[in-house]
């Protein structure tokens, strides 16, 4: 019952085939079988997760009427403030904390009845690209467990590839959703920015931040995603349009006479064999399928990963100013005579990870009075170019693809010593977050040279999600066919169970 | 020694910048829908927004928007068609965010000014004020040193910490170097202030109450050889908190700099603390080393940008210069100065406006307003707005004394009755059995029975002796319960015992 899709679970709940608490308890049990290894979640509500089912149950056998994934259980990544629920952002600084609120999305996956198992480990406050920046140790990628699940959604995109859980939330500032997806063999999309509210998300980047759906096929994460969004007028950015029509074109599937763009910078040297294969195989089933493919130019992406670094830390340093031990999380040296400041600084020195205090130091630095102009500055005119060049691009195609990462997963600890190795790896993913346009990656396949999973990106212009939605189900559908089976059947089993 | 006023102002010039930070009177915060009121417990008008709890977002108060709009407009700005909302990155406990969300650089008004009148050597003399921009921020909550002197956190043993005021809307004015205002900077910071003060009270956008903080103004001071072209080093003094300690921070801070100057000394750039007992300023923080606020546009925040549709509908409701407006009422009332003064500083010239617009005449609404009913206010120690009596009260009590229905003496029991609560003056008139007794019948008994029982007195009278008339016409107004009309009472008393005053 776990291996099925969150579509599939849906109907056999809303055929009375399984029970949202049945379903519920399959997944806990998986979670206690395999998570030891896995280390997918920080948190488990397990009391919480049976009283929902169990209330989505109720409704049920009442006769109410429910959404598509009501009763269909979901992890939550740790960066999403859950009302009475552990919320630590994979940090230190904030274990203990629950927050007395709920973010936009946790209302909404409440509202439409989906079941939160529990919180999943990430990178500390989402920077990074492996989970090993977790203050809670790293996750393990269900493929090789020698490796990383991707980052920083690593718990999110491990928990879908260990059946932990069908669904899960993840959050994409340069690739967090997307990146994972691709290592995993997972689906994950970042929504076009301000279509999923942020109210609630605690902020890594806010001008890049998206939370957005993760899933095993395309169609769960176009359900969820249309479940989670929608404009919030808690969040100022949150746009104020209809949502996309994902749901219709995940079950359509119609690339017929759609333009396909392959962005030329996003290819070549630095992309591993297999990842390019792969890529390659999927243009042309998409061909196959009627789509046409082009090849287009985006000149400035080359900038996307410099600019980033310079506008993603500026935020955070600001961001996470407000960790000052004075109202919640940790406090370190309170002792008789010891003045704020000095608990503040003990706090954060204590409190936050190497990573975090780089990036917290570098946009510090960036925003300085006399360096402003010349890094903060430089950057936004870089980001703004990069837009231009999306916008070109979308003038001549519908849809942009490209690999998701250069690479398939690496080993853990393989780069942790290297922050410029580690940042190279969102460089297919970062532009998309810069133009705050939509973002998915699905499995293409895996590399022969490893044997494991590769991700394929397709981006679609500003509230134009629906079309990486028809692109990534035909393109799904093509390989399904060739392969005769879900990619996951590959996976090593876990846990005994299928 | 201390240097005299006229000795600083032989030599030097002074120049003058005001800031001034405006708490706006929005229902609601800044960011967020908390509630404004003054007063309340600490810490019970917070949320995850103004408490900047993990991932809680700002939304701007549209109607803050719309004030500051107003504010500029009344002070002569051009109102920017985009601005924008940016972080202020600096660490303090009382802020919640340890960043202040602010206006950088791109205000929403810019480049506007005040007229001031103030009086001189000379006569009455204008000056104007250019104002460089308004912009909109948010205040930070309150800390409360404890343990230490004076409230201050060095030697505090701790600190309580209110988040109630984080996040209630500010608007700061900043003016743009006043210079040329000579030996007068004190009464034009004053004048200005004070202005400023009737501007907003006008637009009715803060309730501009000094002593409560939601009108604070920063007093920039430097002082440069007269002659001289460069500026002299500024302090900025803090804390001023009535329209006299603007003027008396100006003052004494272009003492204290001309003493350091005379002296060879220099005046360093720094906050400066004013103190209300000594009316001196005690050193801050220093500005020496400028402070890197680390600025950027606040990526949570869309840019402000105001519909010039809506920017015209404003202007069209701004209400009279509230300058203008005094004149004019000045005039039409015909209200000597003294008595004009007296109804601005009682603060009673718009319900005295209210009632002479409501039939009464102005003499008669200004001395019940600033007379009977503002001595009522003073012993219930309540503003007289709070009172229970409105100006449509007044213009009709005014009408009954008017119509020969209430005497003044009766009417001042009109008053009390309404300002009880009794109802409306024609209630308070029927409940009370008010009403002035004007049968001549039952006045001339009472005065041929007062007569008889006072028949020496009245002999007095008769035999041309008019002063003892008085205890007389006492009597009667007794004996009618004080419902009669006392010079009614008295033409009837003097003829009946053969008197014409003629």
């Amino acid at each position: 019952m776990i291996r099925n899709s969150a579509s599939e679970m849906a109907a056999k709940l809303a055929a009375g085939e399984t029970t949202s608490v049945a379903l519920t308890q399959a997944h806990l049990d998986r979670i206690t079988a395999v998570d030891a290894e896995v280390h997918a979640f920080l948190y488990l509500d397990t009391e919480g997760a049976l009283a929902q089912a169990a209330a989505v149950d109720a409704k049920r056998a009442k006769g109410e009427k429910l959404s598509p994934l009501a009763g269909v259980p979901l992890a939550l990544k740790d960066v999403m403030a859950q009302k009475g629920i552990p919320t630590t952002c994979g940090s230190k600084i904030l274990e203990g904390w629950r927050p007395p609120y709920d973010s936009t999305v946790v209302a909404k996956l409440k509202k439409n009845d989906i079941v939160i198992l529990g919180k999943t480990n990430m990178d500390e406050f989402a920077m990074g690209s492996s989970t090993e920046n977790s203050a809670y140790g790293p996750t393990h990628n269900p493929w090789d467990l020698t490796r990383i699940p991707g980052g920083s959604g690593g718990g999110s995109s491990a928990a879908l590839a260990a059946f932990e859980a069908p669904l899960a939330i993840g959050t994409d500032t340069g690739g967090s959703i997307r990146q994972p997806a691709a290592v995993t063999g997972t689906v994950g999309v970042k929504p076009t920015y301000g279509g999923v509210s942020r109210f609630g998300l605690v902020a890594f980047s806010s001008s890049l931040d998206q939370a957005g759906p993760c899933a095993r096929t395309v169609l769960d994460a176009a359900l969820l995603h249309e479940a989670i969004a929608g404009h919030d007028p808690k969040d100022a950015t949150s746009i104020n349009a209809p949502v996309p029509q994902v749901v219709a074109a995940a079950k359509s599937g119609d690339v017929k006479g759609m333009k396909i763009g392959v962005v030329k910078e996003l290819n070549g040297d630095g992309y591993q064999p297999g990842v390019r294969a792969r890529f390659e195989e999927s243009l042309e089933l998409l061909a196959k399928a009627g789509a046409e493919i082009i090849e287009v130019s985006a000149p400035n992406f080359e900038y996307a990963l410099a600019a980033y670094y310079l506008i993603a830390p500026s935020e955070c340093s600001s961001n996470l100013a407000r960790f000052d031990a004075m109202r919640y999380g940790l406090r370190v040296g309170d002792v008789d005579g010891a003045s704020a400041e000095s608990v503040m600084n003990l706090t954060r020195e204590v409190g936050f990870g190497k990573e975090v205090k780089r990036r917290i130091i570098l946009g510090t630095y960036a925003l300085s009075s006399g360096y402003y102009d010349a890094y903060y500055g430089s950057a936004q005119k870089v980001r703004t170019l990069i837009t231009q060049d999306f916008s070109k691009a979308f003038e001549k195609a519908d849809v942009l693809v490209s690999p998701t990462c250069p690479t398939t997963a690496f080993k853990i600890g393989e780069k942790a010593n290297d922050p410029l190795a580690m940042y190279l790896n969102d460089i297919a993913t970062i532009p998309v977050n810069m133009a705050g346009i939509g973002g998915m990656s699905l499995p293409s396949g895996l590399a022969d040279e490893d044997g494991l999973p590769v991700g394929f990106q397709i981006m679609s212009p500003v509230m134009k999600d629906d079309r990486m939605y028809s692109v990534g189900a035909a393109l799904e559908a093509a390989l399904l066919t060739q392969w005769g089976a879900p990619l996951l059947d590959k996976a090593p089993i876990m846990g005994g169970a299928r | 020694m201390t240097l005299s006023y006229d000795d600083v102002i032989a030599k030097y010039e002074p120049v003058l910048g005001l800031e001034v930070h405006v708490e706006l009177n929005t229902n609601s915060k800044m960011f967020c829908g908390c509630s404004t009121v003054f007063g309340a417990e600490p810490n019970t008008q917070t949320c995850p927004v103004c408490l900047a709890l993990p991932g809680a977002l700002p939304v701007v108060n549209e109607k803050a928007i719309e004030s500051t709009i107003k504010i500029g407009l009344a002070l002569n700005c051009s109102i920017a068609p985009f601005s924008r909302f940016a972080r202020k990155n600096y660490f303090y406990p009382d802020m919640p965010k340890n960043f202040q969300i602010s206006q950088y650089d791109e205000p929403i008004c810019v480049d506007g000014y005040v007229d001031v009148e103030i009086e001189t050597d000379e006569g009455p003399k204008k000056f104007r004020v250019e104002v460089e921009r308004v912009h909109m921020e948010e205040d930070t909550g309150k800390s409360l040193h404890v343990g230490g002197a004076t409230g201050r956190i060095h030697g505090a043993e701790y600190s309580l910490l209110d988040y109630n005021r984080a996040g209630i809307p500010l608007v700061e004015i900043v003016t743009k170097i006043v210079p040329g205002t000579g030996k007068y900077a004190p009464e034009v910071a004053k004048a200005y202030v004070a202005e400023l003060r009737d501007i907003l009270r006008a637009l009715g956008v803060s309730d501009v109450k000094m002593e409560q903080g939601s009108l604070r103004c920063d007093a920039n001071v430097s002082l440069r050889l007269i002659g001289a072209e460069k500026l002299g080093t500024r302090s900025e003094t803090k804390n001023v908190n009535s329209l006299r300690s603007v003027e008396r921070a100006v003052r004494g801070e272009m003492i204290r700099h001309a003493e350091l100057l005379n002296a060879g000394g220099r005046v360093v750039q720094e906050t400066r603390h004013f103190q209300e007992d000594t009316g001196l300023t005690r050193s801050g923080r220093s500005k020496e080393q400028a402070e890197d606020y680390r600025y950027f546009p606040e990526p949570d925040l869309v840019p402000v940008a105001p519909d010039a549709a809506w920017i015209e509908q404003l202007r069209a409701t701004l209400p009279e210069r509230p300058s203008i407006r005094r004149k004019r009422l000045q005039e039409a009332w015909a209200v000597p100065d003294k008595e004009m003064s007296a109804m601005i500083n009682a603060d009673v010239l718009d319900i005295v406006e209210a009632t002479v617009l409501l039939g009464s005449d102005p003499t008669k609404a200004r001395s019940w307003w600033l007379g009977e009913i503002s001595r009522i206010a003073n012993d219930k120690d309540v503003a007289i707005a709070d009172l229970a009596i409105t100006p449509h009260d007044v213009a009709a009590i005014v009408a009954l004394v008017n119509a020969g229905e209430l005497t003044d003496k009766l009417a001042r029991q009109v008053v009390e009755g309404v300002i009880a609560g009794e109802g409306k003056p024609s209630e308070v008139v029927a409940k009370r059995g008010i009403k002035v007794v004007n049968d001549d019948g039952a006045l001339m008994a009472a005065i041929e029975k007062v007569c008889a029982e006072q028949a020496e007195t009245a002999e007095k009278v008769r035999a041309g002796h008019l002063p003892a008339a008085g205890a007389l016409i006492g009597a009667v107004m007794k004996e009618t319960k004080g419902q009669a009309d006392a010079a009614k009472v008295r033409s009837l008393l003097l003829s009946h015992l053969g008197q014409n005053e003629g």
